[in-house]
């Protein structure tokens, strides 16, 4: 299974430990990556405030760089792969636009053709890898370990879009690795909601409200760590945690892993080359608990 | 088949007022909605059972309440849909409102922001001899907004209304759009001035939980995003949203790739120099925990940027 590795700016930017943590287990599963280095940013959803034609017209660029290599597209930011799942399900469905965003596209040497299909990392380890490979590199099962799933906004919103309408089970995806791996799902009501990223710079108060009420409901329904498979919402959840606590006057310290840091530990890898040490909400203690010492 | 459905009840005139979880077991046909299923409850189990229809067509929005979790017109929520294998189905009342008894919510709050927005046309000068005139087009690209049925089922799952209520909401927001973009409005400037206020249309976190719940398709984040587009093109005082949203773009022309802390810096810039020196403990201890990337905290051009800055000026240049 080869495909083309859209990493996103995060992961080479403020998350550098989930970059990390995906080139460490991928080779492992029988997946071969094709990193696509010469495309551009999604838009995150922030670009296409300003213009939303001009994100589909990037996303296009991006998905006919793939389609010219015949391969799919492997993300490992739920905001990636929204933004470009509502990219795509605008130029599939629309012929005319579809004419109309490649009309921009000609003079770059470049046609979407609509046949790019864009995964998750995440929906690849149940779709494509499958579970039963996933439990043969299982080495070190997660017994214990409590971890609550956060799933960030766009990987669940809108439905249709994501493909969930058609694959129901990508609305559940974090829960099945997560029992996979062998450790305990903490259901919380926040699981599918916003960690209040987007709104950090205009509403830092209601942004860390939202860290603060799910991190705190994860930690009080049981969960030892939370893990996310969107570095959005790790920046917020983790980066933030420590001044949420402060608004909320509470404290909180709970861990939050990057989806490929979780998988890691499960198959056996050190939490240092997984990029562990590198969060500002220490993993260390819990993960000593749970006897997979940093 | 056989249905359970779970409902959470309130009962105000209990001393003191209390909310308790009841089951109601029935039998529902293939072809019944969640409303039908309620119906019957207060028809043959339960006439003391509070909630609110009408129309039992989707038209009159009254019978909006939650159902597993999410917001949605009972009336168009088929039971078989929702149903899991055990047949139990979760019917709460709508959230983020008060509620008076059972599924019966206050849509006070609800309507007052609908007012905060001016609902209602404001067009120039003296009224012409005939009437008002627009364009189909213009017309057309509203039929969708002008869909809204006033149900709260956006409102109900707005995660920002959640945690602050001072925010104006998606479906006051996708109304005040409505009046934005008509091409007969004359009080647009004013309109986008008063939405660029805090609690306005920059408060929302783009969760598109309003999208998707929403029975109309009115899409009202997207909405939203229309009404900031609009608002950056109408030069509106700048925020740190509207910022951050230029900011970035700029930062996506000229490299193609994010660099966050250009991003932090030029968004709050001197004018919120607070709000930066509040970040400095968390960069640095981001930089202690090595959270930088080797290639240092700022990005090189991604090879092929003359690509995507001939697609920007090729963009510009069309619009
Ligand atoms: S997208 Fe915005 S308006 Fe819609 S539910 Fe989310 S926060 Fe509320
Ligand atoms: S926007 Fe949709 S969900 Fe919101 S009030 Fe209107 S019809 Fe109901
Ligand atoms: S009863 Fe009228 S919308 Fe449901």
């Amino acid at each position: 299974m080869t495909y083309a590795f859209f990493p996103g700016c995060v992961s080479k930017g403020a998350c550098p430990e989930l970059y990390q943590s995906v080139m460490q287990v991928y080779p492992k599963l029988g997946i071969d990556l094709n990193e696509m280095t010469t495309a551009s940013c999604t838009g995150a959803g922030v670009l296409q405030e300003k213009d939303p034609k001009l994100g589909d017209v990037l996303n296009a660029r991006t998905f006919a760089l793939a389609e010219q290599q015949g391969l799919p597209i492997m993300t490992i930011c739920s905001t990636c792969q929204g933004v470009m799942s509502q990219a795509n399900h605008r130029l599939t469905t629309q012929p005319q636009y579809l004419q109309q965003v490649n009309g921009f596209l000609k003079d770059e040497g470049l046609a979407y053709r609509g046949t790019t299909t864009i995964k998750h990392f995440l929906w690849i380890l149940l779709e494509d890898v499958g579970a039963d490979t996933l439990r043969q590199h299982i080495t070190r099962p997660l017994t214990g370990l409590r971890a609550a799933p956060f799933y960030g906004c766009y990987i669940q919103r809108p439905t249709e879009a994501l493909g969930i309408d058609d694959h129901p089970d990508r609305g559940k995806s974090l829960e099945r690795i997560i029992e996979i791996l062998g450790a305990e799902v903490v259901d919380f009501p926040g699981k599918t909601r916003c960690c209040g990223f987007p709104i950090l710079t205009i509403n830092e108060k209601n942004s860390l409200t939202m860290v603060a009420t799910h991190t705190r409901d994860a930690k009080t329904h049981g969960a030892d760590i939370m893990v996310t498979p969107c570095p959005l919402c790790h920046l917020n959840l983790d980066g933030m945690q420590s001044k949420a606590a402060n608004q909320e006057k509470t404290a909180i310290d709970l861990p939050i892993l990057h989806l490929p840091q979780l998988l890691g530990l499960a198959m056996g890898l050190d939490a240092k080359s997984l990029g562990l040490t590198r969060h500002l909400i220490s993993p260390e203690s819990v993960l000593a608990q749970a006897t997979l010492a940093l | 088949m056989k249905t359970t459905l779970r409902v959470r009840r309130f009962d105000p005139e209990a001393d003191p007022p209390m909310g308790y979880v009841q089951e109601y077991r029935l039998e529902t046909e293939p072809s019944e909605t969640v409303l039908d299923g309620l119906i019957k409850v207060r028809e043959t189990l339960d006439d003391s059972l509070a909630l609110r229809c009408s129309c039992r067509g989707a038209i009159c929005g009254s019978c909006g309440m939650r159902i597993n979790g999410h917001a949605a017109l009972a009336c168009k929520t088929k039971v078989i849909s929702v149903a899991p294998a055990d047949g139990t189905i979760e019917v709460e009342p709508m959230h983020n409102m008060p509620v008076i008894k059972d599924l019966v919510t206050d849509m006070a709050p609800f309507w007052s922001k609908i007012r905060q927005i001016q609902p209602w046309l404001q067009p120039p000068g003296t009224a012409p001899k005939a009437e008002y005139t627009a364009s189909p087009e213009a017309m057309t690209h509203l039929s969708g907004v002008m869909s809204c049925i006033m149900c709260g089922v956006c409102v109900s799952d707005c995660t920002v209304l959640e945690v602050d209520k001072t925010f104006v909401g998606p479906a006051a927001l996708a109304k005040a759009y409505r009046f934005v973009a008509d091409p007969r409005d004359a009080a647009t400037l004013r309109r986008l001035n008063a939405l660029n206020q805090p609690g306005g249309m920059w408060d929302c976190t783009r969760c598109m939980e309003c999208i998707q719940v929403c029975p109309k398709g009115v899409a009202p984040m997207d909405r939203i995003m229309a009404l900031r587009a609009n608002g950056m093109a109408a030069k509106v005082p700048s925020t740190c949203g509207s910022r951050h949203a230029e900011v970035f773009t700029d930062i996506i022309k000229h490299k193609g790739i994010l660099d966050e802390p250009m991003l932090a810096v030029r968004t709050f810039g001197l004018k919120h120099v607070g709000r930066l020196l509040g970040m400095v403990p968390m960069v640095l201890q981001s930089v202690f925990k090595g959270k930088v990337p080797k290639s240092g905290p700022l990005h090189r051009p991604i090879p092929g940027i003359h690509h995507i800055q001939r697609l920007f000026k090729r963009m510009r240049v069309k619009s």
